[in-house]
């Protein structure tokens, strides 16, 4: 079964999008070790970080993308989970620090002495141990996840409301993180890292490796969603997500669909921060606002939700809008931001990549002389299939008044 | 040491025991005061403390003045004329008149010193003559003085002023008075010191409970129990009014709740629009307040006073009008949307927020209260700030004018037409489009009246609208969507309740608790407290 999913997944055009990872995975860290600086071709180490930082985004849109584009979920919590996997390896790596903190403490991190803790709390216990880490940043958000959806879908919270209690958990969980007896560093956060698997976070090869391992975790991803979204259980996802008590009429258990896709989605959005974090340097109580979970869902609905390649283009192509903007016009950069989200809502409604089926399918409609038929054509089935709305193809893409 | 107590006793209780009352002491005004105040200047210190009592003896208030100076060090002797002066900053005053006196340029001031127990004789003296005093307020001090620093001689003073006394409250001062001088004084009998007890307690006000527990320090063993249940008493009265007062801040804060919220249950609950950028008319509500202060500032200082009242219209109009256009421009394309309204009023929050900065900088502003809104007031136990008093009146002021509104008026009937069955009411003949940018506006303006009143609690900043808008929408939903008495009730609770966790938990754990347990009871009740029920809630 599972090898029959794997070839359904590959059978896409995921299979693409896999491949140009896994070759961007190998061929950037290569670019900037094997070429010499200043040498046509040469990738310097400050972009590898810089694009790794994308990549990571990328993942945790791609997970949004899994609830709401596929599972009409609108998580406004996910920078939570993203944050959640940030700290499980930030607190690795501040245990790696050892007796090269300031106060010299083998065992406490520095802000632990600075605050006169004797001991260790309970929750760093093992967080030396590299696997035991990467246990918890799938551990912690995905158990989060569980319980938090399990109520709340079991209780039917949905549409608005549920966007509105993720809002209220990653903001008591900023609140949390603030406070500096949590034992998570207050506002300062965890940073000053030193070395990730005895090897230095700032060295040139451990970035490049950073990065390779981004790239592959992004095509790990795209592989898995694709294999979900092709699956049986895909189907079910998009009957919920299209409509909830017709697909719960027909016998299916839509709490567990949706709790399905949240947890994974949560374990991916964790493992994107865990990836964010030693390629950036710092993890602190920011990374929870509330805005920042909302601006991960105007990647993808800038990217095209409901599609695999969408968030991975909206993260990319925003956030090298973002540095571009902040560097150069700093104060228009909310300008930007905020326009960007009334006009993709407004007049793209399916994202970048629903603008370009429209006009892929307005050049084929032409060649063809074909009036627009009222069945959808096989193309909008196979579409339709694929958990795509066929009005992104034709003039409905345009918003109607309310009327 | 026992002599010297006794023989201030009787030198002090003297005038008193001399002149049993107010009525016959004006008459008898034996001692020539001018006289005796010529003769401080050359007195040594036993003469002094002569004068001083017979000064007291007079009963006169014109001595007054003499005696404090004396007191605090600011008599002084001119030795070429030998008048006596009261140094006061640097002029000095004639002792009697209080009139400035030009000193000429061989003036030889010297002081006129004054040891400890002297300046003692002088403090009792003047509380003792401010007791007999005329006017009930000056007596109300001097007794409130004697409770500040009991001391046993002061017992036969406080027993004659007691007895004369007509004034009920400044009685009950002196008898308070009387009653913790004795319970501090370990001479007095076991019995009269219990009787102290409940006297302590009732009049001593918010210093009863240090006294208590100091008197119960080294009290004898038939006295402990007494004070024990005495102070229990005082001790639970305190919890209580700690618990009302706490009921008070909560209901203050969950005024603001429901001022911030209450726009968004029109937007929200009626409309069905999730307007994230709701924080931001409340923003530009704090701003018109401040510009409209500015206004009248420069132009007409003498309204000044009236500057929030003015600002309650504007406000309301600007951020309408910014609320009917948002409506006409981007909302309505996106009804049955609710998802990706939200996307786009969040997105329009950010460019309101990133202009105000432009405008006006990111530094916050200030809008200054009125007189009628500043300082604060006791009532019984609790202490109020006027400006909260007014913003708690205010909100319930805005909240039964919108239910009036939404109830009792056309629009009301339209908005509730086109919220239950849009179709049906466009067939009937109501212009829905219309009816949409009203409510939408209505909403906004009352976002924007919000706004006037945060100014006053709160700093004008363009981050203003963001403290309030995720508070705003645990209101509405913990209230039930739709239901203004649901926003109402939502917002005293969260405020209330938010009020008493801070004690235990902090502000900071209060508020994640507050939080969690919304999150909580949304799965018990995911339509909140008051839920629409029927067909219209699957929409």
């Amino acid at each position: 079964m599972l090898t029959q999913a794997l070839f359904r997944a590959l059978d896409k055009k995921a299979i693409w999008v896999i491949a140009i990872f896994l070759a961007v995975a190998v061929l950037v860290p290569m670019a900037n070790l094997l070429i010499p600086p200043g040498q046509y071709g040469h990738v310097p180490t400050y972009l590898v970080s810089l694009m790794g930082k994308y990549l990571a985004y990328a993942i945790l849109a791609l997970a949004l993308d899994l609830v709401w584009g596929y599972c009409g979920i609108l998580s406004l919590g996910h920078g939570a989970f993203f944050a959640l996997g940030g700290y499980a390896m930030g607190m690795y790596l501040m245990r790696q620090i050892g007796s090269r903190g300031v106060y010299g403490n083998p065992v406490l991190p520095d802000f632990m002495v600075f605050l006169n803790y004797s001991e260790l709390p309970w929750f760093w216990l093992g967080m030396d141990n590299f696997w035991f880490a990467m246990l918890m940043v799938v551990f912690v958000p995905g158990l989060l996840a569980f319980v938090f959806g399990f109520f709340a879908f079991r209780s039917r919270v949905t549409g608005v409301y549920l966007s509105i209690i993720t809002q209220a958990m990653t903001f008591a969980l900023l609140l949390a993180f603030f406070r500096n007896d949590m034992g998570f560093g207050g506002n300062n956060g965890l940073t000053d890292f030193k070395d990730i698997l005895g090897v230095s976070v700032q060295a040139q090869s451990t970035r490049a490796t950073l990065f390779a391992a981004t790239a592959i975790a992004l095509a790990l991803s795209v592989l898995v969603c694709s294999m979900i979204v092709n699956s049986k259980l895909g189907k079910v996802m998009i009957a919920v997500r299209d409509a909830e008590s017709r697909t719960r009429f027909l016998g299916y258990r839509v709490e567990y669909v949706k709790l399905f896709a949240f947890t994974v989605s949560a374990i991916m959005a964790g493992i994107a921060g865990a990836l964010y974090v030693p390629q950036v340097g710092i993890i602190n109580p920011s990374e929870f606002d509330p805005a920042n979970s909302i601006e991960v869902v105007i990647w993808t609905a800038v990217g095209g939700r409901g599609t695999l390649i969408g968030p991975i283009i909206g993260a990319i192509v925003v956030n090298l809008g973002k540095s571009w903007f902040t560097t150069t016009l700093p104060e228009l950069w909310l300008f930007a931001l905020g326009a960007l989200f009334v006009f993709t809502t407004l007049f793209l409604p399916k994202g970048i990549v629903g603008l370009w089926h429209q006009a892929w399918g307005r050049m084929r409609r032409k060649t063809e002389h074909a009036e627009r038929p009222a069945p959808p054509t096989p193309a909008q089935s196979a579409d339709i299939e694929r958990g795509e709305d066929p009005a992104s193809f034709g003039h409905e893409a345009q918003p109607k008044p309310a009327e | 040491m026992l002599i010297l107590r006794a023989l201030r006793l009787v030198l002090l209780a003297l005038p008193f025991l001399l002149l049993p009352s107010n009525a016959i002491r004006a008459q008898d005004a034996a001692t020539d005061i001018p006289a005796a105040i010529q003769a401080m200047g050359e007195a040594n210190l036993r003469e002094l403390e002569q004068i001083v009592a017979d000064l007291a003896a007079t009963g006169s208030d014109t001595v007054v003045p003499v005696l404090t100076a004396l007191g605090d060090g600011n008599l002084y002797l001119e030795e070429t004329s030998g008048a006596v002066l009261i140094e006061r900053g640097s002029t000095y005053l004639e002792p009697l008149s209080g009139e400035a006196v030009e000193l000429g340029a061989d003036a030889d001031l010297s002081k006129i010193r004054v040891n400890n127990g002297l300046r003692r004789d002088i403090a009792a003296a003047l509380a003792g003559m401010t007791l007999m005093s005329d006017s009930p307020a000056r007596r109300l001090t001097a007794a409130q003085g004697f409770l500040a620093n009991p001391d046993p001689a002061n017992i036969p003073l406080l027993d004659e002023a007691i007895a004369a006394e007509t004034d009920a409250n400044v009685l009950k001062a002196m008898q308070a008075a009387r009653a913790v001088t004795i319970l501090g004084d370990d001479e007095q009998s076991v019995a009269d010191r219990k009787a102290a007890v409940p006297l302590v307690a009732s009049g001593a006000g918010r210093n009863a409970l240090t006294i208590l527990n100091s008197a119960l320090n080294g009290a004898p063993e038939e006295l402990a129990p007494t004070i024990q249940s005495a102070i229990a008493g005082l001790e639970q009265e305190r919890a209580i009014w700690g618990a009302l007062q706490n009921v008070w801040f909560g209901l203050s804060l969950g005024s603001v709740l429901l001022l911030a919220a209450i726009g968004l249950a029109i937007t929200f609950g009626v409309m069905g629009v999730i307007n994230m950028a709701h924080g931001e008319m409340v923003m530009l509500g704090a701003y018109t307040t401040f510009i409209v202060q500015l206004v009248i500032r420069q132009n007409f200082p003498g309204l000044l006073d009236y500057s929030l009242l003015i600002a309650l219209p504007c406000a309301f109009l600007v951020t309408g009008a910014i609320g009917v256009g948002i409506e006409r421009g981007i909302i309505r394309w996106l009804y049955g949307r609710p998802l990706e309204t939200l996307l786009a009023t969040w997105g329009l929050s950010l460019i309101l927020q990133q202009t105000v900065r432009s405008i006006f900088g990111p530094t916050n502003q200030m809008v200054i209260a009125p007189t009628w809104m500043s300082g604060s007031t006791e009532f019984f136990g609790l202490s109020i700030t006027y400006g909260r008093f007014w913003i708690v009146i205010f909100a319930i002021i805005v909240f039964l004018l919108l239910l009036m509104v939404l109830n009792r008026t056309a629009l009301g009937l339209q908005m509730r037409a086109v919220t239950q069955n849009r179709r049906m009411a466009s067939a009937m003949g109501i212009r829905t489009p219309f009816v949409d940018a009203m409510t939408f506006g209505l909403g906004s303006g009352i976002a924007g009246l919000a706004g006037v009143a945060l100014t006053q609690i709160d700093n004008i900043s363009p981050n203003l609208g963001q403290n309030y808008i995720i508070d705003s929408f645990m209101v509405v939903v913990f209230g039930g969507v739709g239901n203004l008495w649901g926003t109402l009730v939502g917002a005293l609770t969260l405020g209330v309740a938010n009020k008493f966790l801070e004690p235990y938990a902090g502000a900071v754990l209060g508020k994640i608790l507050i939080l969690v347990l919304i999150i909580l009871f949304i799965q018990r009740r995911p339509r909140g407290l008051f839920a629409l029920k029927g067909r219209a809630v699957e929409q």
